[in-house]
């Protein structure tokens, strides 16, 4: 168990770096200056800008210093967006905000998937089935921006139900987005729940069980449950990611001042060190989240053989 | 299927179950059923299946909307009539005009070509990278398989879109200066850079779970007898690859394939709405989508037709591939 935490947390460690050192020298391969748009055409300016950021000198010198900066935690100032501020406390400002509609979506698919994920499997071929089902293949099939503007259009615009656009105060402004942002990984998890729990009711420990004379609701939730939910901890890696970037859109969208609409509003100006902090911070988040998953998969079910 | 319920160990039987079989049921259980080949055999399975079915019908009539369309048009996608800005949608104009004056329903049906056209390129792209190396890992084994093992799985660890977008900045000037210096990428000027990266880019980045699914194949079938025979009479490993574990996996290939369509599509779709697909005045169902979101309350409508067309081909995909796949392979079905 040990060797096989000890190796995956190299492994993960190794793939952020790696990460790191792509994104740094792809950012650096962008043609384009970051202080275009402030039509200095003086040279001298310039170059008190190139040398003020640290840009005058070569690739490899400025990603040792990237390097060196990012073991203290710093990982450079915004160039233009936002001028100055230091990336870190960009994120540390902005990321809360994404966090807290991520984590209420997340909730919302766990809660909102599993039991009808359940419900599902149990009256397979039945009208619940057959309304489950077609609910969770459209909602896998329909885009997030669709989704966004057509929650938006009817419950803000047509009955004024809930807010356009988001407030900081008003949690009732949250409500559309993490329902834009819950609706894919809901969906997901109603069909991964329906196969895996069917696929577990249809083993012999249910049969046994069955025979023992045990309750419905015993094996339930002691034998089906229990082994049918270790596909969906596996999914959770997957889906940390799929609402982190999802955040882009639906941030943009609702003008929620969170990560994802920063990250997009970098990319427009060609913010290097926005672009690269946050691609490290939302690819560690997700490289950790793959890291914890498949570790508490191991955890949950003692069947997997670890060396393998 | 049966009737059983799931939670009782009671089997129910009825009086038929017992009663002799009829004559024509014994004629058919004499007779040998005609000899069907692998895809008569699929073709008759998928055709028996209702949804596949109607998803392929609904990809027919949107290909022929999206590829014939154009040319009944009367309209141009990047015309601008003067005086007929910002219409409702009319007879002449069924999904209404934008505010340049630009008929919209010749614009969805360009973008739904441009959506279409890139879904198929870019898994075709993710076929062929994905399942030669795939093919290589697992027939290779030991120490190579291990590195290539690991080079993916460190690519399946990062956000793919975080990266599509880095490498799709990066690649943009270099590839628009290319576009535009060599004749023979004539075609591509219209489309904009934009698409051309999005789908090298994706080609690029999403073979790895082609790659895995094809390792896992060609894992099993090394060990298969005709596999030892074709090694003893000596071919060598890309023979072997190309005449005997890949036209093995055909199954697999086709349903991975058909699987990653909706998927770039969605891609695509996802990027163009963020403004990083495809350069105006070219249109994507992505970037009208995103087009129409300014005008969302004067002009709902302009936001229906691109949504209802994008999700239609998704869903089309998805329900088409999945019958794909009880047809080609019915053991895989989950």
């Amino acid at each position: 168990m040990f060797k096989y935490v000890l190796k995956r947390v190299g492994m993960a460690i190794f793939t952020i770096f790696i990460t790191i050192t792509l994104t740094f020298f792809l950012m650096n391969a962008v043609p384009g200056n970051p202080f275009a748009a402030e039509r200095q055409a003086n040279e001298a300016a310039m170059n008190a800008m190139n040398e003020k950021y640290g840009l005058n000198v070569s690739t490899g010198e400025q990603y040792i210093n990237y390097l060196k900066n990012l073991t203290k935690g710093d990982l450079g100032v915004s160039l233009s967006c936002y001028k100055d501020t230091p990336v870190t406390t960009l994120i540390a400002e902005k990321f809360p905000t994404s966090a807290k509609l991520g984590f209420f979506a997340i909730l919302i698919a766990f809660f909102v998937g599993i039991p009808l994920g359940c419900l599902s499997a149990f009256h397979t071929k039945k009208l619940p089935d057959n309304i489950i089902r077609v609910f969770s293949t459209i909602g896998i099939a329909v885009p997030n921006f669709v989704i966004a503007t057509l929650l938006m259009s009817l419950f803000a615009c047509t009955f004024k139900v809930a807010p356009v656009l988001y407030d900081m105060d008003n949690f009732a402004s949250a409500i559309l987005p993490i329902i834009t942002l819950s609706l894919y990984p809901t969906c997901y998890i109603i069909r991964l729940m329906r196969s895996s729990m069917l696929d577990a009711m249809g083993q012999d420990y249910i049969r046994t069980a069955k025979a023992k004379g045990m309750s419905k609701n015993s094996i339930i939730f002691k034998h089906a449950l229990r082994n049918s939910i270790i596909p969906i901890i596996t999914y959770m890696g997957p889906m940390v990611a799929g609402v982190l970037t999802g955040g882009f859109v639906v941030e943009s969208i609702f003008a929620v001042p969170g990560l994802g609409a920063t990250f997009v509003n970098s990319i427009n100006s060609r913010d290097y060190n926005i672009i690269m902090g946050t691609t490290l911070f939302l690819a560690t988040l997700v490289i950790l989240m793959n890291l914890i998953c498949d570790i508490l998969y191991k955890v949950v079910d003692p069947r997997i053989n670890l060396e393998k | 299927m049966n009737k059983t319920n799931m939670l009782s160990t009671q089997i129910q039987l009825s009086p038929e179950d017992f009663s002799p079989i009829t004559l024509t049921e014994r004629e058919q259980l004499d007779t040998l059923a005609e000899p069907v080949s692998f895809w008569q055999d699929a073709w008759r399975r998928l055709k028996q299946n209702k949804i596949a079915t109607a998803a392929m019908i609904v990809l027919i009539i949107i290909a022929i909307f999206a590829f014939l369309g154009p040319i009944f048009s009367p309209f141009d996608y990047d015309e601008q009539i003067r005086g007929s800005e910002n219409l409702a949608p009319c007879l002449k104009h069924p999904f209404g005009t934008d505010g340049h004056g630009r008929d919209l329903m010749v614009r969805a049906m360009v973008g739904c070509r441009i959506s279409l056209l890139i879904g198929i390129l870019a898994s075709f792209m993710v076929l062929i990278i994905g399942s030669i190396y795939g093919a290589i890992a697992g027939l290779c084994g030991g120490m190579v398989d291990n590195i290539m093992m690991r080079i993916v799985e460190l690519i399946y660890s990062v956000p793919e879109i975080l990266i599509i977008i880095i490498i799709k900045l990066v690649i943009d000037t270099p590839l628009t200066e290319f576009i535009n210096s060599h004749a023979i990428m004539k075609p591509f000027r219209t489309l904009g850079s934009g698409v051309v990266a999005i789908f090298i880019v994706y080609g690029l980045l999403y073979w790895v779970g082609m790659a895995r699914i094809i390792r896992g194949q060609v894992l099993q079938l090394k060990e298969m007898e005709y596999v030892n025979s074709a090694v003893a009479l000596g071919s060598n490993k890309r023979r072997l690859i190309a005449k005997h574990l890949l036209p093995n996996c055909i199954g697999q290939l086709i349903v991975t394939t058909a699987l990653q369509i909706p998927s770039a599509i969605f891609t695509e779709s996802f990027l163009s709405f963020l403004g990083l697909g495809v350069s105006v005045p070219m249109a994507s169902l992505g970037s009208l989508a995103s087009d129409a979101l300014n005008g969302i309350n004067s002009y709902p409508y302009r936001l229906f037709f691109p949504a209802l067309i994008i999700s239609l081909i998704i869903l089309s995909f998805n329900l088409f591939a999945d019958g794909l796949r009880d047809a080609l392979d019915p053991k895989m079905k989950k």
